[in-house]
């Protein structure tokens, strides 16, 4: 009798086990994107963002561009911040996230393991005035299918401090090169992707390597960046991933070059301008963010309304101007409350970011097209930088 | 119905003992040592590369890698250094500093030193790092301010800076036992030294020292430990200098497996340690 029952109860688990597979394959075999009509249906959204990009005035009552939608729309919305890409895929993974702001670096990951869903552009009626140098890129379109809309994007510039660095900088050499003036006061960025830097320097001053993405590197291509970091070692004061730390550094004079974000330039520069901060002759990364909705959401139309509404000219110019980069609505630029918001971060400019190289996830398959040869995967990055950096 | 438990429990003695055990083995148990398993279990698994998800099968990668690039055999060294000169360091201030607190202050001052030698701990970690971060700043930094008057330049961030952050982080943990030691040592001991003709150089040799010896070592259970696993102190004081908590750090969200082998490394170092002191009695001072 006991026998019997604790079968029929295996029995009833893995009924249940099949028809919950049965389920989610079929969601995920679906033919991609949302078709519609969005319903008016209330819902509740989970939010992983960078920090500044989604602000429900809980930093700053000021600044909220969540509330207002929550009351327009009827969505609840849960925001949670994260510090790096790695972090943002770990979370993403883990479920329980509705959208996400994903950096090119974290995006095509997601996309590859299904944790992402193509999104339909014609129920986001903002998406039309996106710059178009934004549309349709690799990082955020996969197999002419998109998956999301842009929010926004910066260069990492070379900053220097006024004064110390003579003559003012206009070429990474004095990040990398051995005579650098600042030697013993360089810092870098404490990450894998750091070694994209390393590759676009490659790709001025020693172009039969022949690089033409620097996320695109095979193996010899790949030694030689992390050569160059070698050579840059000796050079570097710090490594930075905190950028409160950088500030003081900098602050103090412990650090007088290296790579940077705008904001952190505009911070320093508040009360008196003390240090410049260029994209130099070489070109440099930058980050290029996406909205983007997952694979396994169960509030679509209140997804497809976040990504309407963040990327409103109005809501898009306060998060841009309140995080420090350049808008990727076109229209936004009229609305910022500093109006040389978007020159300063050069948005509306198309030759400023020809050499911006937007941070992208390093594949096997060559990014930059090529199959002749194999590329190095990000996993290797990772190891290569570990080790390096303990060396 | 209480009545009758407690008559069940006196008769039934192993009963009574198992369930009084059972809280501290299940916490023992379920806590550390299932974590400790559920680490090492971690560590045997692959990752896919490009996802960075952990997929549970079995590969002894993770320790090739771990043990055959240079760079992971270095940093345990680097790191294994720090602890040893944190411990020492700590040992050296802390021993003549206990034996102030405890055998010459007046008896009615103890309670002030003691809690003079507790007041850093009320303060917060970050705080204190923080603020030997400005004093180790290489040109405008209190040290450079110091010592740059008699010609010395500031050791800047570091292992130097890393070894005297730990040391001022962890010094509370070296004097309190010593000073509970020297405390408990009887007055009659040291007076018969004395009587016997040993000056009090001797008698802090030959006396007070071997009796407190496992109070110092009960210390440096605590300083070799705190520092073997730290990695904030590392990231604001080490300038490009890491050691073995950095790398866990570095690679705990893209490669789980990894950082969980790397992070038996100071595991099994701190068994070696504690089996070497067991025979000394020094986990009985803990």
């Amino acid at each position: 009798m006991r026998v019997t029952n604790l079968r029929k109860l295996a029995a009833l688990v893995a009924a249940g086990t099949l028809v919950l597979v049965g389920c989610s394959s079929s969601e995920e075999s679906g033919s991609g994107a949302y078709e519609g009509p969005l319903q008016d249906t209330p819902g509740t959204i989970n939010v992983l963002a960078w920090p500044g990009y989604a602000e429900d005035g809980t930093n700053d009552p000021n600044v909220d561009w969540v509330t207002p939608f929550e009351e327009a729309t009827g969505c609840t919305v849960n925001v949670k911040t994260y510090g790096t890409s790695d972090e943002a895929v770990q979370l993403m993974q883990g479920g329980g996230y509705d959208v996400i702001s994903a950096s090119g670096d974290a995006s095509l990951r997601l996309i590859y393991g299904g944790d992402l869903q193509p999104v339909n552009l014609d129920l986001i009626p903002n998406y039309a005035d996106i710059f178009d140098n934004l549309k349709d890129r690799p990082w955020n379109t996969v197999d002419g299918k998109n998956y999301g809309v842009p929010h926004g994007r910066g260069a990492n510039v070379l900053q220097y401090t006024m004064g110390k660095v003579n003559p003012e900088p206009t070429s990474w050499s004095v990040v990398w090169e051995p005579n650098s003036p600042a030697k013993g006061k360089v810092t870098a960025y404490d990450s894998a992707i750091y070694i994209a830097d390393a590759a676009v320097y490659l790709m001025a001053t020693k172009p039969e390597l022949g690089i033409t993405d620097p996320y695109a590197l095979d193996q010899d291509q790949f030694d030689a960046a992390m050569a160059l970091l070698e050579q840059q070692k000796p050079l570097i004061a710090e490594y930075w991933s905190d950028y409160t730390k950088y500030i003081g550094a900098v602050q103090s004079g412990s650090i007088t070059v290296g790579t940077s974000w705008q904001v952190i330039a505009n911070v320093l520069n508040g009360e008196k301008a003390t240090v410049g901060a260029v994209k130099p002759q070489e070109g440099a990364t930058g980050w290029s963010d996406t909205w983007m909705i997952s694979s396994k959401t169960e509030a679509i139309d209140c997804a497809y309304k976040w990504l309407n509404h963040i990327i409103t000219p109005s809501v898009n110019a306060q998060a841009a101007e309140y995080f420090g980069e350049a808008p990727a609505n076109s229209k936004a630029c009229a609305l910022t409350a500093n109006p040389d918001h978007c020159s300063l971060y050069h948005a509306e400019e198309t030759d400023y970011w020809s050499n911006v190289y937007y941070w992208k996830t390093p594949t096997e398959d060559c990014l930059d097209g090529r199959t002749d040869v194999k590329c190095v995967p990000y996993s290797e990055w990772v190891k290569a930088w570990s080790s390096f950096r303990n060396k | 119905m209480i009545k009758s438990a407690q008559h069940f429990l006196n008769r039934h003695v192993k009963t009574r003992a198992a369930l009084l055990l059972s809280l501290p083995l299940g916490w023992m148990i379920v806590i550390y040592l299932g974590a400790l398993f559920a680490l090492f279990l971690t560590s045997i698994w692959k990752i896919d590369t490009f996802t960075s998800d952990v997929i549970r099968e079995f590969t002894l990668e993770n320790f090739t890698d771990v043990f055959t690039d240079r760079a992971y055999f270095n940093v345990s060294i680097r790191t294994l250094m720090v602890a040893i000169s944190v411990t020492l360091i700590c040992a050296v201030i802390a021993i003549p500093m206990a034996f102030y607190m405890a055998r010459i202050a007046k008896p009615s001052n103890r309670p002030i030193l003691v809690a003079l030698v507790l007041t850093p701990l009320w303060a917060s970690y970050l705080v204190k790092v923080y603020a030997w971060r400005t004093m180790f700043y290489p040109e405008s930094g209190f040290l450079q301010w110091l010592i740059s008057p008699v010609g010395g330049k500031s050791p800047g961030f570091g292992m130097v800076a890393v070894i005297i952050g730990l040391t001022y982080l962890w010094l509370p943990y070296m004097v309190l036992p010593i000073y509970a030691g020297m405390e408990k040592l009887p007055n009659s001991v040291v007076d018969a030294s004395a009587d016997l003709g040993a000056k009090p150089g001797r008698t802090f040799r030959e006396v007070v020292m071997p009796i407190t010896w496992p109070t110092i070592i009960a210390g440096s259970v605590f300083t070799f430990s705190l520092s073997m696993g730290d990695y904030i102190t590392v990231q604001i004081l080490g300038g490009t200098f890491q050691m073995l908590g950095n790398v866990v750090y570095q690679n705990f969200s893209l490669n789980l497996p990894f950082a969980a082998a790397v992070s038996l490394i100071p595991v099994i170092i701190m068994m070696i340690y504690l089996a070497g002191i067991r025979k000394t009695g020094a986990l009985d001072n803990l």
